[in-house]
């Protein structure tokens, strides 16, 4: 078991390999290489998301309204398009980034300022927020007919062979991994996340950085709100209704500690690429969509037990809760 | 060192008075939001001050209040469970298959209650027996639990639950005083009595404070965190009951949500997320709050997705008043 640890993210690569073998073993069209680019297409906004969910966790908080603030950035920029047709989308991106940023950063002031436990700042942010979708749009959607064709078109342009949307998860993954690898904020969430009485004794600044982390995952959710908003082609009050629990799926499948300071980018992203793999196959196999939910169900409980099993140390943690509780 | 998350305990000279600390104390804050809602509900709308309006303001509020019953003594105790909700659905769908069957109301609401007491054995097991953190456990079973659900029930629905069932969530006992009124305060003296007045309360309170002392002090830690989860199962599985024999029909995506409104009511009520203190006077309190307020935006029509922002923004602000209210003190 100690193992699994060292190597969690060869084993999930493994655990890939292997449903993607036996599907392919009944349905051989599963594994052609433009089938496999969809799958990664489709996983690709799932993938984002769970990388800036990553960034919050690490710090030993949770981020519940990143669908919430999905839905909201989503909307806006919607209803935006559909007013102002002639509005840029590189500019309309640009404006989900501040937008989620900011309501990621009203997160964050609340737990760095106030000492809020984040549980309760995002469980409050996630109905207000998702309520802000209703207000906004009076309950009415915004569908392809109001959407400008660039909006629509964009992300879904090839570009070297591969959509520009899973360009963009490509290169914000490889953004996630020199931003937690190589410079001083991504130290300090592991740092935080380890041990947060010695990282202050360190002189790292915790409230900043937990700030950061939930801006960071704010910015993150508003860039998928576009996205999401014109793969789907529909802004609503529905959108990703219920994902943000797809997404910590995603990071515990991944190998992140739920008690922080544990996670990689590259195994935010396999755990992603996991739930896409089963959602994907679901279908071929003919396996009712309703069966969805209780198989990410059990296949967050696996990934937990496992990652469980490898996090286990020898001898007593006495102090454990005293760290916890500061 | 502002932001030094080093905890500050308080040793203070002499202890309060007891009148002072009871009327200074949070329960006494969350009486004086019931009454104000009160008033402003009564000024809102000339719908309310009637009694059967008041009554229909009890079903608002209870089946989510007895759900937080227990959830707060989970909280106390350090764990979460994010699966009530789930439970509730996996509950109803097996005592709407059961009716299929030709089950009588006394064998619904056994399966009923049953369901929520082995999903909660689940839940506790999975978290006392492997230590997993109850965060995402509860999470996956969340996932499992109303997953099975809809493998059973797919879009369909289950109806025509027989008329004595249907009294359990629509009846009354007495005049305007409906059975799930009764029910929720009978429950709520039960926790009361649990919590503040027998030994097993203060162990709850012990493991919530300090989890390690508590195991080396004696207390059976990890039994009786599971009979706390076996317990919200249970509770899951009677509002299971009253949820489904007041709608009359079930489906798979019956009490969507729940388990954040009840989470709310038990922060309300002055339970701390981290563990280690609340009251179930404040939590059922609480709940009243919850109730009037979202009884009160119904008479004005509001719609469901903007009451959730006002349930939100009431949570965040009860939460920030008195730390802004400290912080301003230590200014000046």
């Amino acid at each position: 078991m100690k193992m699994l640890a060292k190597y969690r993210e060869i084993w999930l690569g493994l655990a890939i390999l292997l449903v993607l073998v036996l599907v392919t073993a009944r349905f051989p069209r599963f594994a052609q290489p433009t089938n496999l680019l969809s799958i990664f297409n489709d996983t690709s906004i799932l993938m984002m998301l769970a990388l800036g969910q990553m960034a919050v966790i690490l710090t030993r908080s949770i981020d519940l309204s990143m669908a919430s603030n999905l839905a909201l950035t989503g909307m806006i920029v919607a209803m935006t398009n559909a007013s102002f047709p002639a509005v840029p989308v590189p500019l309309l991106m640009a404006m989900c980034l501040v937008v989620g940023g900011l309501l990621g950063a009203f997160n964050g002031i609340l737990v760095w300022k106030l000492s809020i436990p984040p549980i309760v700042v995002t469980l409050g942010t996630l109905t207000i927020y998702r309520g802000m979708v209703f207000v906004l749009s009076g309950g009415a959607w915004v569908n392809a007919a109001q959407m400008s064709p660039e909006f629509i078109g964009l992300q879904r342009s090839i570009f070297l062979g591969l959509p520009v949307l899973s360009w963009m998860a490509i290169i914000v993954a490889a953004l996630f991994y020199v931003l937690m690898t190589r410079t001083p904020l991504g130290r300090a969430h592991y740092a935080i996340g380890v041990n947060p009485t010695a990282s202050v004794y360190t002189g790292i600044n915790v409230g900043f950085t937990k700030f950061m982390a939930f801006t960071i995952a704010g910015a993150i959710a508003g860039l998928c709100g576009y996205l999401w908003v014109s793969r789907y082609v529909i802004a609503s009050v529905e959108v990703a209704s219920g994902y943000e629990l797809t997404i910590i799926a995603a990071c515990v499948i991944g190998g992140v500690s739920i008690a922080g300071g544990i996670g990689t980018v590259a195994g935010v992203v396999l755990g992603a690429l996991f739930l896409g793999v089963i959602n994907s196959a679901l279908p071929v196999i003919n396996i009712s969509p309703f069966w969805q939910m209780a198989i990410s169900g059990t296949a967050i409980l696996l990934a937990v037990v496992l990652n469980a099993r490898g996090e286990q140390r020898k001898g007593r943690l006495i102090l454990k809760k005293a760290e916890a509780s500061t | 060192m502002t932001d030094a998350p080093i905890a500050h305990r308080h040793l203070p000279d002499r202890l309060d008075n007891p009148l002072r600390s009871a009327v200074l104390s949070w329960e006494s804050l969350l009486v004086l939001v019931v009454v104000g809602i009160f008033i402003i509900n009564s000024f809102a709308s000339p719908y309310f001050l009637n009694a059967w309006s008041l009554s229909d303001l009890t079903f608002n509020f209870t089946e989510k209040g007895l759900i937080a019953l227990a959830m707060a003594l989970l909280i106390i105790s350090g764990e979460i469970d994010l699966s009530v909700a789930s439970i509730i659905a996996l509950a109803s769908t097996l005592m709407g298959l059961a009716l299929q069957y030709g089950a009588d109301t006394s064998t619904l609401v056994a399966i009923g209650v049953g369901v929520g007491v082995l999903c909660g054995a689940f839940n506790g097991a999975l978290v006392t027996g492997l230590k997993l953190p109850s965060i995402v456990v509860t999470i996956g079973t969340m996932s499992l639990f109303r997953g099975i659900s809809y493998i059973i029930l797919g879009d369909g629905s289950f109806k025509d639950y027989p008329k004595s069932f249907a009294w359990f969530g629509q009846g009354y006992v007495w005049w305007v005083i409906s059975f799930e009124l009764v029910l929720f305060l009978a429950f709520s003296l039960a926790y009361f009595v649990l919590l503040h007045r027998t030994s097993f309360g203060r162990r709850v309170y012990a493991i919530g404070n300090n989890e390690v002392a508590a195991k080396f002090s004696g207390v059976r830690v990890e039994r009786i965190k599971f009979i706390l989860f076996c317990l919200t199962g249970v509770m899951s599985g009677i509002a299971a009951v009253l949820l489904t024999a007041r709608l009359g029909s079930t489906r798979p995506s019956i009490a969507k949500g729940m388990e954040l409104e009840a989470i709310t009511m038990v922060v309300l009520g002055g339970v701390s997320i981290l563990g280690g203190a609340g009251s179930i006077i404040g939590v059922v309190l609480a709940a009243l709050i919850i109730g009037l307020v979202t009884f009160g935006l119904g008479l004005l029509n509001v719609p469901g997705t903007v009451m959730t922002i006002f349930t939100g923004a009431l949570l965040i602000v009860v939460i920030a008043l008195p730390i802004l209210f400290k912080m301003w003190r230590q200014r000046t």
